[in-house]
């Protein structure tokens, strides 16, 4: 065991990822081969996070494991350092695991090219731009340096981006623009708190350490200057009300392979950067913007459930469903309560694999019938039974049917909230009505009803794609019905989060283990039903 | 009076001798070597020259580090470690330049009249272009920029300042008129630049005499003394900074003095545009650099407001007018505008990390414009018959450069990206270090509105981006020639350059921290 915990793991599965994409890129020979290679390193990415999560002590998860750390530019104090705790661990490991399943999922969706493009080249730029993403992906969740942090945030906008503009809908480019400059701007914002922050902080050579930074003595208002452009970029990023109209468009435009990395694991770096560096480097501001952004939160959670209640395009509507989700998740952050806390960590994990399954198999269907509005297609289930049996899987664990994976969390995050604050969880427990009708009203008129004879003669799920949908449903239900182990690991990370708030404190020692037991309960209770 | 002659240090002018020196062999050379070997002649004096110039700067460097920085030619001229490095950077973008400079296109035309002197559109230039004629005086010209942008960081008096600003700019309006091409443009811009730029030396002038008047000295460290020890002659003292100031903020391209810029770039000889916007930019910054930490600290409170104001009109006027831009060398130019607000604020900052953080800055910014206008020289448009003519200059041709040729378009991406400030460019690091210094002099304010201009001017650089990658190629009217391959080194050079500053910047970052003090 000593050995395997010697590795550098992290730096393997950034840079084996890495390396392949450029290889790919650039090797022509491989790029007629270039999906299963993609394939098989993400498979191989996929258990070197396995073996490196043997490594793992997962009693002591609060802590950063697994830590590396060199001197990248001394002159400005930034250090290469990586490491992860629970929630770390969590969030990687949902990266690898939807990688190969994305990949997976878009095998055939290149197969039809532009006028005077090459199925070969394409198809390799394609692997090639998802393996940049994975390796950026597992960097910025490592990230120990509030440096390295902002440039992974930064420097993975450019395989999103040309995997919105280059593989997706009509209107792409617009899409992908759009999402750029959103996210470009945010992150300049955040680059002014980064610069001020190294300027205040302890600075010397390793200046930008989060451990370094956590302690600085800053002033009130320079840390909530700080707190807010680091808060703006990963509020876009996450992505909130108002600062989200970037999510639909590009999910309606992205691949659905792209949608489901976008969505699934890449949107989580705002909520991650929230827990990761909001919370520990500035608890003060943290706090004194509590309010205002736990308005904000239930404002997004209620305006995604209603607005996506009103979609025509499918994909659009997963897009709105998911501002609603990340709603909750930054509400279990900010009420900076210990269950509710917890909820909203295993609420990202769980979350990344349900939207991932939606929007893939919503792709699957799409691809069939070559178009996004819902009206178009009726009565799929006898067409198409297995699709429409998984998409109502991935659809009630979205919309928390005890058993499924959303269940968990979305209790977890309501029953903390509603002991620190009954408003902010009264309005909340509204979009849970509201899910139910965003999801079963679609499946009704997609699945259900009289069948569309013009579609009447589409395939089910081939081989290929239930083995996509398979991992995924097992991960729904897993999650769904023992959640124990994934919450120990997130536990003691949220028990720390929430230290800072005194109130707190009185509940922390019974509350995770009750709202766990609760949970149980509930979980056991649904699953009678 | 007694004249007594200064002690002139030969080794210490090496790197200003080897080019200057080189420039006047090249004339000879212009006049005596056989046509068919003149050319080849050229380049390579001039590019040995360069290259020499760059490795007297180091040689020059390592004796610094050990001896100290120090008054050569009695103080006209100071050798210390900012003029030291801007002279280094400036020799290796014109090493790098004058590649692009060097290059024909396959079929052997370069990017300059067959004879300057024929008039554009008539039977003569059909006849010199005819006969194969090229103006290999150009080589020469580049060399005696290069010699006064040498000269102008290292100045240690308003004289030799002056003298270097003229080296450095009347080669430049000479070259800007020689374009093969759009000759009337091209010759147009020279004239503006001509015009323009002796209205700036006048200004320049001005400013030094009332600076003499104020001061009874032309000495920089001399100047700086009696700033705070003369009483009364405010007025004298004050006018004269602000308009030494203007000259020099004219040279840098900054709002209100810009004017000429768009124009200028726009008609020069693209090769020439990527030199002198590079060079000089770094030539007049680290002038700039120098009168600003050495003289301007005694007189911060009146002078500041005026930098601020410039500062923020250079990067909101540059921003948002090259958003509107359709022709591509005007969109680099107000680029170029918006990225000489960008430096100013590390000027202004006035703390020891600013120069190394200027410095790093227009390394990073020499490079990234080299290689774009180096990129630019390439993308040819077709006529009608399909022969590839001019430069494609129109935003519209550039579409679905990426996948006619994707090495090309992802240097250039890798430029605009550095321009834009993303990390793992050279760019990110010099904003950083540069809106750190900033922050560290107490202008956070004009950081927030520098990082708000950033955001904006990533629109205009994703979109050339989107155009090169997402658009479809708009039939065949835009090629990309192969030329003799020199300006493909220069664009490699510049990319490895700037992902090596975005990656590594380490070293470079302590040569900056080492060159952070001037000599008074």
């Amino acid at each position: 065991m000593q050995t395997i915990s010697d590795l550098p793991w992290l730096s393997i599965l950034i840079v084996v990822p890495l390396v392949a994409a450029a290889l790919i890129w650039l090797v022509p020979a491989l790029q007629r081969v270039a999906r299963t290679v993609g394939l098989v390193v993400s498979l191989l990415v996929l258990a070197g996070f396995v073996v490196m999560a043997t490594g793992f002590d997962f009693g002591a998860a609060a802590e950063h494991q697994l830590t590396e750390q060199a001197s990248w530019i001394p002159q400005l104090g930034v250090s290469y350092a990586v490491g992860v705790n629970g929630l770390g661990l969590a969030l990687v490991g949902l990266s690898v695991f939807l990688v190969p399943v994305a990949l997976l999922a878009a095998w055939r969706e290149q197969e039809v090219v532009p006028e005077g493009a090459v199925v070969a080249r394409r198809q390799a730029g394609f692997v090639a731009l998802v393996l940049a993403l994975e390796a950026t992906m597992v960097a910025v969740f490592s990230a120990r340096d509030v440096f390295l942090f902002y440039v992974v945030f930064e420097a993975m906008l450019i395989p999103v981006y040309f995997l919105i503009g280059s593989y997706g809908g009509p209107r792409r480019r617009y899409a992908a623009f759009k999402f750029l400059i959103y996210s470009l701007a945010s992150g300049l914002i955040m680059l002014v708190g980064v610069i001020a922050l190294g300027i205040l902080g302890p600075g010397g050579p390793d200046g930008f350490l989060v451990d370094t930074l956590a302690g600085a003595e800053l002033g009130v208002w320079q840390e909530r200057w700080i707190f807010i452009s680091f808060f703006i970029a990963f509020a876009v990023k996450a992505p909130m009300w108002p600062v989200h109209t970037w999510l639909p468009d590009a999910a309606q435009q992205a691949s659905p392979g792209t949608s489901a990395l976008l969505v699934g694991v890449l949107d989580k770096v705002g909520t991650f950067g929230m827990l990761a560096l909001c919370l520990p480097l500035f608890p003060e501001a943290s706090r004194w913007a509590a309010p205002v952004i736990i308005v904000l939160a239930v404002i997004s959670v209620l305006y995604g459930a209603l607005v996506a209640l009103g979609q025509r395009d499918i994909m659009r509507l997963v897009a709105f469903t998911s501002v609603s989700h990340f709603g909750f998740i930054v509400l279990g952050i900010y009420v900076r309560e210990e269950v509710a806390l917890t909820g909203a960590m295993l609420y990202m994990v769980a979350h990344g694999v349900s939207t991932a399954a939606l929007f893939l198999i919503s792709g699957f269907l799409t691809q069939r019938g070559g178009t996004q509005q819902i009206a178009a297609y009726g009565g799929m289930q006898r067409v198409t039974p297995v699709l429409a049996g998984t998409w109502l899987v991935a659809g009630l664990a979205t919309l928390s049917l005890p058993g499924l994976s959303g269940f968990v969390p979305e209790y977890l995050v309501l029953l903390g909230t509603f002991r620190v604050n009954i408003v902010a969880a009264a309005f909340a427990v509204l979009a849970v009505i509201a899910a139910a009708l965003y999801i079963l009203l679609p499946y009704q008129r997609m699945f259900t009803g009289p069948r569309n004879e013009s579609l009447a003669a589409l395939p089910d799920l081939g081989a290929r794609e239930k083995w996509v949908v398979a991992p995924l449903v097992a991960a729904m239900l897993a999650l769904g019905f023992v959640p124990g182990p994934v919450i120990d690991v997130l536990r003691p990370v949220a028990q720390e989060a929430a230290i800072e708030q005194p109130s707190s404190l009185d509940t922390a020692t019974g509350a995770g283990p009750d709202g766990s037991s609760d949970a149980a309960a509930a979980v056991a209770e649904g699953s009678e039903k | 009076m007694n004249f007594v002659p200064p002690h002139i240090d030969w080794a210490a002018l090496t790197p200003v001798l080897i080019v200057l020196g080189a420039g006047l062999l090249g004339v000879l050379v212009a006049g005596f070597v056989p046509r068919r070997a003149r050319r080849g002649v050229q380049v390579a004096l001039a590019a040995l020259a360069t290259a020499s110039a760059l490795v007297a700067v180091v040689w020059r460097w390592t004796v610094v580090q050990v001896e100290g920085p120090r008054e050569i030619v009695g103080g006209s001229l100071i050798e210390d470690g900012p003029a030291l490095l801007a002279q280094g950077i400036i020799a290796l973008v014109a090493l790098v330049g004058l590649l692009v400079v060097a290059d024909r296109s396959e079929w052997g035309e370069d990017a300059f009249a067959a004879q300057a002197a024929t008039r554009p559109g008539s039977p003569d230039e059909d006849e010199a272009q005819r006969a194969g004629m090229s103006q290999t005086e150009v080589f020469p010209l580049v060399l005696f920029a290069t010699g006064g942008m040498l000269l102008f960081p290292a100045a240690g008096d308003l004289v030799m300042m002056f003298v270097a600003l003229e080296v450095l700019s009347l080669p430049l309006y000479l070259l800007s008129g020689m374009a093969r091409r759009r000759r009337l443009l091209s010759q147009e811009a020279a004239l503006k630049y001509f015009v323009l730029g002796a209205f700036s030396s006048a200004f320049f002038l001005m400013g030094a005499a009332l600076l003499y008047g104020f001061s009874g000295s032309v000495r920089l460290s001399e100047l700086a003394m009696a700033v705070p020890s003369t009483v009364g002659m405010d007025g004298l003292l004050l006018a004269g900074s602000v308009l030494l100031v203007i000259g020099l903020l004219f040279k840098v391209g900054a709002v209100p003095f810009h004017t000429w810029t768009p124009d200028v770039y726009q008609g020069a000889p693209t090769p020439i545009t990527g030199f002198m916007a590079a060079a000089t930019k770094i030539a007049a910054f680290g002038a700039l650099l120098r009168f600003a930490y050495v003289v301007v600290p005694g007189l911060g409170w009146d002078l500041e407001p005026l930098l601020w104001g410039i500062a923020v009109l250079t990067m909101g006027v540059g921003t948002v007018i090259a958003i509107v831009q359709t022709d591509v060398k005007r969109m680099l130019a107000y680029s170029s505008i918006a990225h000489a607000g960008f430096v100013l604020v590390g000027v202004i900052a006035l703390v020891e990390e600013g120069i190394g953080a200027v410095l790093f800055y227009l390394l990073a910014y020499g490079l990234a414009t080299v290689g774009a206008f180096a990129v630019v020289t390439l993308v040819r448009e077709r006529d009608g018959a399909g022969t590839v003519t001019g430069e494609a200059l129109h935003l519209s041709q550039w579409a679905g450069l990426g996948r006619r040729s994707p090495a090309l378009a992802l240097a250039m991406t890798l430029f605009l990206l550095s321009f834009a400030g993303i990390p793992l460019t050279g760019g990110f690091i010099g904003k950083f270090a540069v809106f750190a210094a900033g922050v560290q002099g107490g202008a956070t304010v004009l950081v927030v509105l520098a990082v708000l201009a950033s955001a904006a001017a990533a629109f205009f650089y994703v979109r050339l981006v989107v155009l090169m990658f997402f658009t479809e190629p708009d039939g065949e009217r835009t090629a990309v020639v192969k030329s003799e391959g020199l300006t493909s080194v220069a664009v490699a050079v510049c990319a490895l350059g700037t992902v090596l500053l975005g990656v590594v910047p380490g070293p470079v970052l302590d040569l900056a921290g080492q060159a952070a003090a001037f000599l008074p």
